[in-house]
């Protein structure tokens, strides 16, 4: 009998049982403060005895989810007794190591974790998660968003684990100072005030560019984004183009038209948000235009720039204890348009308060394969990384990659309270993230067949654009020349069919 | 009997057959199949993928990128790396310190260093700039504006491999006759008249060599540029193995990238022929 398991039977006279059921025991040499009740706890999960078996893991390399990933997996494996091996491949070639095993009909891996706009991709191949996890605690806490995202239809064949979205970052000491502010009106003539538009953001990240207004002795810059070709700047650019072309009553298609499955990228509200792009260069600090997600992190989050918009990272960076702009940072939604073309009617239309379009951008998600022989304790080893105590560990790692995803992580009392943040900070955190789930004109990702080849088109086109080599209407006329022959390639029938669920998403049908 | 010496051979025949034979046959199959994200498997679909190359200005861009790039990364080689095999050649002090040291860029990982390069030209955090700005010359946008880019891979390929035309070329000099250059001393040849005359025709066949071998490896940049740039700004620093690479791996078009690999090595191996038959035309003595 494993030491844990002796330990447990002689501390305990009362059996664990259920769902739900009180934690007990010390398990606090894994690393975690004390375990908590839930159907996955380490109490609950210590009863299973898996020896024998063996679960294969594919994950992102080490740290963000790889190493989440490692640290449970041992954990598994000492409670249950299964041997569980875990492979680390780093971002680019995680596609196709899942993808190859899976068209060629091997059961290479029993669990996946993998980014979530793949499904439209794997859905095929992925067992849909069971009843019982459904109903488990830490299920039930889910967001809807990310039960949506984990959906496929009407099925749930991807296991939340992560919860990613794009949003604002800005510098509170900056916007909240009151001789700043007073420079920013003289010179602009215009109150200083967190962007509600892309056209304000723009504005403000002018200002704020090439000059030293934090006092340290080096200069600063206005805006930090993720452009690097290829290193996920396509979602930068989604998020900038969302709200002039997601309009909140024309149903029916962000990326397509579904009814003529017609791209949409190169309609005026795309080209739009390309150009405010491309003007928003000129703040980016030196070399900014060449900044991948990782330059972005480092940028805002050590304090080089006054705003930035992508994942969580940048924020948990900026807020981590060692951190020279610890508190001195807010969240807030992404900027908005008070204008968005209505493709219906082929005009932009006008409105009062400017149009906001949450992107609900991809992040990570875990799923187990159908060909699994080890479904049980692939589900289980899911359950339990994601169970209350390790999600809770998880969340205060920034290099983890792991952001809320729960509605219990959208509590002062976590991010203030047990993370000592300021109010501020975690109010505007838990507001902007919680705000999201409740917009009705969200935008997801494009989650059908050969979304890669999609996105990567859309990347190069946006690059060309950024670059000079072509005019924002002539890039995006090129994407959407790609667009239409991925599209005859895959198939029209089929990518709508995929779309549609989408969409169904986006106009909140589902 | 006799036949039976034949057997010795099968060892390395079933190895030729496992890594060279097998995988080219299997890449002319997949190039003639629409195995994709959507498609698996291999069904047959004529030349349909080597129709769509002809037609994919972007791969065709990649290549004159990459015939521009590996040309004068490896001219900027041979230079080099014949001038420090030269100044190690002769009898100076230090001469092994030298010899390891000029070595050492070679032996370092290519994505490694391409990420210290890209720390490096990093334009508002890395030292390149900061010592432009300390002599006065300004900051340069090493990698955010399509020329400096591409030069800035160019920079990192010359600094990464000129060690190795160095260490063939050392070789080289090594094994050289002395009996030419004492005939040129006699006659009273100066070094430059020297090098002209006697080094540079000997190291000839070692020149096309080397230089053919560069070819072949320049042609495969692919680390420097996944690290650096991505490809970018724009496509400016796009070349043939990335984007091939970004077809086969990233977007999942497994038959159409084996069409890109297979018209890529035809048109490789007819051009870096063609280039050996120039050279040596160039620079081997005529016979007769």
């Amino acid at each position: 009998m494993k030491p844990i398991k002796m330990a447990l039977l002689l501390s305990s006279s009362i059996a664990l049982a259920g769902q739900g059921a009180l934690a007990q025991g010390d398990y606090s040499k894994f690393g975690i403060k004390e375990d908590l009740p839930g159907t996955c706890s380490y109490a609950n999960i210590d009863k299973k005895d898996y020896s024998g078996k063996t679960l294969n893991i594919i994950t992102h390399a080490i740290p963000v989810m790889g190493e989440p990933t490692a640290l449970h997996a041992k954990q598994f494996s000492e409670l249950t007794g299964a041997k569980v091996n875990v492979v680390h491949v780093p971002f680019g070639d995680l596609f196709q190591r899942i993808m190859i095993p899976f068209q060629t009909g091997q059961n290479a891996y029993d669990v996946m974790f993998y980014g979530s706009l793949w499904i439209g991709d794997l859905n095929p191949f992925l067992e849909p998660v069971p009843e019982f996890y459904r109903n488990s605690t830490g299920m039930k806490d889910v967001t809807p968003n990310y039960i949506g995202v984990a959906s496929w239809g009407d099925q749930m064949v991807q296991y939340p684990v992560d919860g990613d979205r794009h949003y604002l970052k800005y510098r509170t000491d900056v916007f909240d100072n009151p001789e700043l502010q007073a420079k920013y009106k003289e010179a602009t003539g215009k109150d200083l005030k967190v962007p509600a538009t892309w056209e304000e953001y723009n504005e403000v990240a002018a200002f704020f560019t090439d000059w030293d207004w934090d006092g340290d002795g080096e200069k600063n810059y206005g805006s930090a984004e993720v452009v690097k070709r290829d290193d996920l700047m396509f979602s930068a650019f989604i998020s900038r183009v969302a709200p002039f072309a997601k309009h909140p009553d024309v149903k029916g298609g962000f990326f397509f038209d579904l009814e003529t499955m017609e791209p949409l990228v190169n309609t005026p509200g795309w080209v739009r948000g390309l150009e405010l792009f491309v003007e928003a260069q000129k703040t980016f600090p030196p070399g900014g235009n060449n900044f991948g997600l990782g330059d972005e992190i480092f940028s805002f989050g050590g304090g080089q720039t006054l705003m930035s918009y992508s994942w969580d990272d940048a924020y948990i960076q900026a807020m981590q204890t060692d951190s020279r702009i610890r508190d001195k940072v807010a969240a807030a939604p992404l900027p908005g348009s008070y204008e968005v073309w209505n493709r219906k009617t082929g005009k932009w239309d006008k409105f009062d308060e400017p149009n906001r379009a949450p992107y609900i951008t991809w992040g990570w998600t875990s799923a187990v394969s159908k060909n699994s022989e080890v479904k049980d304790v692939a589900f289980d080893f899911l359950c339990f990384f994601s169970n209350e105590a390790n999600t809770l560990h998880d969340l205060q790692i920034g290099r983890f990659g792991v952001n809320p995803y729960r509605k219990s992580h959208f509590t002062l009392d976590l991010w203030q309270g047990k993370l000592g943040w300021s109010e501020k900070s975690a109010q505007t955190y838990i507001d902007t993230l919680s705000g999201m789930d409740l917009s009705k004109n969200r935008v997801f990702d494009l989650r059908v067949p050969g979304v890669n080849q999609f996105m990567s088109a859309l990347a190069v086109g946006v690059s060309e654009a950024l670059a000079g080599q072509k005019t924002p209407q002539e890039a995006l006329d090129g994407v959407a020349e790609q667009w239409r022959a991925i599209v005859d390639r895959i198939g029209k029938e089929r990518v709508r069919e995929a779309y549609a669920k989408v969409v169904a998403l986006e106009d909140n049908l589902q | 009997m006799y036949r039976d010496k034949y057997f010795f051979l099968l060892p390395g025949l079933v190895v030729l057959i496992a890594i060279i034979i097998f995988p080219l046959l299997f890449t002319i199959r997949v190039s003639f199949s629409s195995w994709d994200v959507f498609q698996p498997g291999l069904d047959y679909i004529g030349g349909r993928n080597f129709a769509r190359v002809f037609e994919d200005t972007r791969f065709w861009e990649s290549l004159l990128r990459l015939s521009v790039l590996s040309v004068s990364s490896v001219l900027l080689q041979y230079v080099i790396g014949f001038a420090l095999a030269l100044a190690v050649w002769r009898e100076i002090r230090f001469r092994r310190f030298f010899r390891v040291l000029f070595l050492v860029p070679m032996m370092t990982t290519p994505v490694v260093m391409s990420v210290i390069w890209r720390t490096i030209f990093h334009e508002s955090l890395g030292p390149a700039n900061d010592i432009l700005q300390a002599i006065g010359l300004g900051t340069v946008p090493w990698l955010s504006t399509g020329t400096a880019a591409f030069i800035s891979v160019l920079i990192v390929e010359v600094w990464q491999w000129t060690p190795f035309m160095f260490l063939l070329l050392l070789a080289g000099l090594v094994s050289l006759p002395r009996e030419p250059y004492l005939a040129a001393a006699i006659d009273g040849a100066g070094p430059i008249r020297t090098f002209l005359q006697v080094t540079f025709p000997l190291m000839a066949p070692i020149t096309i060599g080397a230089i053919i071998i560069r070819l072949i490896e320049a042609s495969k940049i692919m680390e420097t540029v996944y690290v650096m740039t991505s490809g970018g700004p724009g496509t400016a620093t796009e070349t043939s193995s990335y984007y091939i690479y970004i077809r086969g791996l990233r977007d999942f078009q497994i038959g159409y990238s084996a069409a890109l690999s297979l018209t890529y090595l035809v048109i490789m191996i007819v051009s870096l022929t063609i280039i050996a038959k120039v050279l040596a035309r160039m620079l081997l003595p005529r016979e007769g």
